[in-house]
C-alpha cells in the first residue's frame, strides 16, 4: 500500500527533465548559428547586427559597468517586487474575508492595470523625482496585481467541505485561514509570483528609461545614443538572463515550499 | 443499555426554504456504542449530521452531549465523510495532528500524540507521507484517526467506507471492527449499505421517507468481538429480512 518514497521519483523526474529540454537547447543553438552566419557573411552591416561572438566581447568588456547598473536595478526589483507582493497580499485577504470590499475595489484594481506602464512612468517621475521612489511605486503597481488575483483566485478555490471540517473541530477564522486557505492559495500564489518577477525587472528598466542616474535602463539608453548596439545587444542579454534567474528562484521556492505537488503529479500520471 | 447515554438528539425539526427534510427526529447514543442511521439518499441523513455537529441550526429541538446543551455549537463532535479530506499539503502525520493543533497543543507534542496512534489504526510508517501516496483504505483509516484524536467522545461518521472498493470495503470492515474493539468510540455512522450497518453497529435506527423520520429501531444482539464471518450466518440474514421488511 505504501508507495515509492519521494526520493527516487524526484531522481527520475529531474533526468526525464533534462531530456526533454534537449531540443529546446538544440533550437537555441541553430538560431545562434543562423544569427553567427548571417553576421559574418555580412548579409547585415555590423554595427547594425553585432554577431553573437561581438555580443559576448561588448559584455565581457563591460562587465563591471553592467555590473554596477545591475546592482541598482536589482534593488529596485527586489524592494518593488517585495512591497507589490506584501501589497497584493493585504489587497487580497481584505477583499477575500469581506464580500463588500471585494465589489467595491475590484474593478478599481483591474482599471489599474489597464493603465500603460509607460504613460505614468513619466508622471511618477515628474511627482517623485529622479531617485528610487517612483521606480519602486511602478514596480509594486505592476506587481501587486497578480498576486492579487492569485492568492483570491486561490482562497476561493479551497475545499468548502474541508473548511466545514475544521468548524466542526472548532477553528476559527485565523485558523482556517492558515490551515486551509492559504495552503490551498500557494499554487496560485506562486503562478502569478513568478509573473511578478519577471514583471520587477522589466518595470525597473522601463522606468529608469525615463530618468534617474543608474541602472540598466539608463545604461541602456546611454549606449543607444551613442548607437553602440554591440552594448545594446550585451544588456538586453543581461536583462533577460536576470528575468530568468528570478523566475528560476520562484521555482526552486515553489519546490521547496510544496514537495507534496510532484508527488500528487506522480500519481495523477499514474491513473 | 445500562451504560450512561452520550449524545442525545431531541425532537430535531428541520427545513430549508418551507421544505422540510428532517421531522421530530429523537435519537440517543450510549456511551461506547455503535448506532447506524440507515437511510436511502435524500432522507436528511447528513443534514442531521450537520446539526448534531454543530454546523447548521436546528429549526427546533436540541443537541445534549453528556447533558450539555451543545445546539448549534461547533468544536463538540466532529465527523468523518466519504471524501477524506486530508489536507494534500500536509504529511498524513500532520493531518491527524490537526485537530490538536487547533485546540492549541503546540506541534511537536500534536505530533508526538499523534504518532504515537499510528500502530492501532493500523498506519505505521506512513507519517511522513503524503495522502496522495496513499491508498484510498489506508486515508480512510487516516480520516478516522484524526476524527478520533479530536474527540474520543463520539464520532459522525457519513457513510465513510462508501466510496472504496468491495475488496477493500471487507478488510476495512475487519480493520475497523477490530480498531473499535480497542478504542470503543461511541459513534454515530451513517450508510445506505444494509450489510454494513447488520455488521458493525449495535443498533440501528431505520430514517425514512421524505422529510425523513425515524421509522424504526433494530438492535442488533450478536455479541463483540464480531468478525466479518457475521455476515455468512443465519442470524445475519434474519435482521436483513426484517430491515428489508421495514425500509
Amino acid at each position: 500500500m505504501i508507495k515509492k518514497s519521494p526520493n527516487t521519483i524526484r531522481t527520475k523526474g529531474s533526468a526525464r527533465a533534462a531530456k526533454r529540454s534537449i531540443p529546446a537547447l538544440a533550437a537555441v543553438m541553430l538560431l545562434l548559428a543562423v544569427w553567427q552566419l548571417v553576421s559574418s557573411c555580412g548579409l547585415v552591416p555590423g554595427y547594425m547586427l553585432p554577431s553573437p561572438v561581438q555580443v559576448v566581447q561588448a559584455f565581457i568588456q563591460e562587465r563591471t559597468l553592467l555590473w554596477q547598473h545591475s546592482v541598482i536595478t536589482l534593488q529596485e526589483a527586489f524592494i518593488g517586487l517585495a512591497l507589490g507582493v506584501l501589497t497584493g497580499f493585504i489587497f487580497a485577504v481584505l477583499m477575500d474575508t469581506c464580500e463588500v470590499l471585494y465589489r467595491a475595489f475590484y474593478p478599481i484594481l483591474v482599471i489599474t492595470q489597464t493603465v500603460p506602464t509607460v504613460a505614468i512612468a513619466p508622471l511618477l517621475v515628474l511627482w517623485f523625482g529622479y531617485e528610487m521612489t517612483p521606480k519602486i511605486i511602478l514596480i509594486v503597481l505592476v506587481t501587486f496585481f497578480p498576486v492579487t488575483v492569485g492568492l483570491l483566485d486561490g482562497f476561493r478555490s479551497a475545499d468548502q467541505d474541508a473548511i466545514g471540517l475544521l468548524r466542526s473541530m472548532g477553528a476559527g477564522r485565523w485558523q482556517i485561514f492558515r490551515y486551509i486557505k492559504f495552503p490551498s492559495a500557494l499554487p496560485q500564489f506562486f503562478s502569478a509570483l513568478r509573473i511578478a518577477a519577471a514583471y520587477s525587472v522589466v518595470g525597473a528598466v522601463i522606468s529608469e528609461w525615463l530618468g534617474g542616474f543608474g541602472g540598466l535602463g539608463v545604461y541602456m539608453t546611454r549606449v543607444k545614443k551613442a548607437f553602440a548596439f554591440d552594448k545594446m545587444f550585451a544588456v538586453i542579454l543581461l536583462i533577460s538572463a536576470i528575468s530568468l534567474l528570478l523566475m528560476a528562484l520562484v521555482d526552486l521556492a515553489e519546490r521547496k515550499c510544496m514537495p507534496y505537488r510532484r508527488l500528487q503529479d506522480n500519481e495523477q500520471k499514474k491513473a | 443499555m445500562t451504560t450512561p447515554t452520550k449524545l442525545e438528539v431531541c425532537h430535531v425539526s428541520k427545513s430549508f426554504d418551507g421544505r422540510p427534510i428532517l421531522q421530530d427526529i429523537s435519537i440517543t447514543l450510549h456511551e461506547g456504542e455503535l448506532v447506524c442511521l440507515l437511510g436511502i439518499s435524500g432522507s436528511g441523513k447528513s443534514t442531521l449530521f450537520n446539526i448534531i455537529s454543530g454546523l447548521m441550526q436546528p429549526d427546533s429541538g436540541r443537541i445534549l452531549l453528556d447533558g450539555r446543551d451543545v445546539t448549534g455549537r461547533p468544536g463538540h463532535v466532529s465527523y468523518m465523510l466519504q471524501k477524506d479530506l486530508l489536507l494534500p499539503y500536509r504529511t498524513i502525520q500532520d493531518n491527524v495532528a490537526l485537530p490538536l493543533l487547533l485546540r492549541g497543543e503546540d506541534k511537536k507534542t500534536a505530533r508526538a500524540h499523534a504518532s504515537a496512534m499510528f500502530d492501532e489504526f493500523g498506519l505505521p510508517g506512513t507519517e511522513q507521507q503524503y495522502p496522495a501516496q496513499l491508498s484510498g483504505g489506508m486515508r480512510q483509516r487516516a480520516a478516522l484517526l484524526r476524527t478520533y484524536l479530536f474527540s474520543q467522545d463520539v464520532a459522525l461518521l457519513d457513510e465513510p467506507f462508501s466510496a472504496l472498493d468491495t475488496l477493500t470495503k471487507s478488510s476495512i470492515h475487519r480493520w475497523y471492527l477490530d480498531v473499535m474493539e480497542h478504542i470503543r468510540l461511541s459513534t454515530f455512522f451513517i450508510t445506505h449499505d444494509i450489510d454494513e450497518a447488520i455488521l458493525l453497529s449495535d443498533r440501528i435506527y431505520l430514517l425514512t421517507g421524505s422529510p425523513g423520520r425515524i421509522t424504526d429501531e433494530i438492535i442488533i444482539r450478536h455479541p463483540r468481538p464480531r468478525s466479518t464471518d457475521f455476515s455468512l450466518t443465519a442470524d445475519f440474514l434474519t435482521y436483513k429480512k426484517q430491515i428489508l421488511a421495514r425500509l
